[in-house]
């Protein structure tokens, strides 16, 4: 069953991301972008790491593709529309996909990886499925990183409002 | 029978590269952010699995802060392009060539 359940969200992942890219209309490449993450999401369910999906349909289902649609509802620049792509940059672009997806694949068929999953000891729950694990690893091993982020989320919030103030530019300096 | 490490390895490549395909191809530069962020998403999606395939809570926690310093990049990215859309009237890349000269 879990065989089938990768198998959904890996195509559900894959497919909205060609949405994503190919689609016409910027908002629906950001509601393809909400189901990709959704899929991603479920990934993360079936490794185990029930926090993380929450987390991810949370912050980035949640509140990043929120603000996509948001911004780009507000610039709204070309009715929805775009040009069609020029040929050298779709060539140009294609050519760089090739190389990426011929380099991961040499890479990742040439190495051999542990085909199966590191036996947990019986009756015993899988590590990232326990939230008592994540609380000591932050709060002993990773409280620094734990201080940085939240200092970097301070410094973020004031860069957004110094950056989207409204200045009134002074005519002279140009 | 649950799917392998490489499996999990080969979907997270497939998902970086169409991001990657995505910043080259398109031109709005929301999209471009957007395809950023499956990239992004890819990335953490690998972590994740090496993590559960060794046992180890790591990965799972270095994931945790990529969320969240993904979530300020993303405030500070669009506060730019609005900032940017402000100034130029437009979003398009190949519009904003005005370091060109």
């Amino acid at each position: 069953m879990p065989h089938v359940l990768f198998y959904f969200f890996s195509f559900l992942t894959v497919a909205t991301a060609v949405g994503v890219v190919v689609n016409k209309n910027a908002v629906n490449a950001a509601l393809c972008l909400l189901l990709s993450l959704v899929g991603v999401a479920g990934l993360f369910a079936l490794l185990d790491a029930y926090l993380l999906a929450a987390l991810l349909v949370l912050v980035y289902a949640g509140a990043v593709v929120a603000l996509f649609l948001f911004i780009v509802m507000l610039l709204d620049t070309q009715g929805g529309t775009r040009k069609p792509f020029k040929r050298l940059t779709a060539v140009a672009s294609t050519v760089g996909l090739a190389l990426l997806v011929t380099g991961l694949a040499t890479l990742v068929s040439r190495t051999q990886f542990a085909t199966v999953a590191v036996p947990t000891a019986a009756g015993q729950a899988p590590v990232g499925a326990v939230l008592k694990h994540y609380a000591e690893m932050l709060f002993t091993t990773y409280l620094l990183p734990v201080q940085v982020v939240g200092f970097l989320l301070l410094i973020a919030m004031l860069g957004v409002i110094v950056l989207s103030r409204k200045h009134a530019v002074p005519e002279e300096t140009k | 029978m649950n799917a392998g490490l490489s499996e999990y390895l080969v979907l997270s490549g497939l998902l970086f590269a169409l991001g990657f395909f995505g910043v080259l191809l398109r031109k709005n530069t929301l999209v471009i952010y957007m395809c950023l962020e499956l990239m992004l998403v890819a990335s953490t999606l690998a972590l994740v699995a090496f993590s559960r395939f060794n046992g180890a809570l790591d990965g799972h926690v270095f994931v945790f802060f990529i969320l969240t310093v993904a979530a300020a990049e993303v405030a500070v990215g669009l506060a730019i392009i609005v900032a940017l859309f402000r100034k130029r009237q437009t979003v398009m890349v190949d519009e904003l060539n005005h370091l060109k000269n």
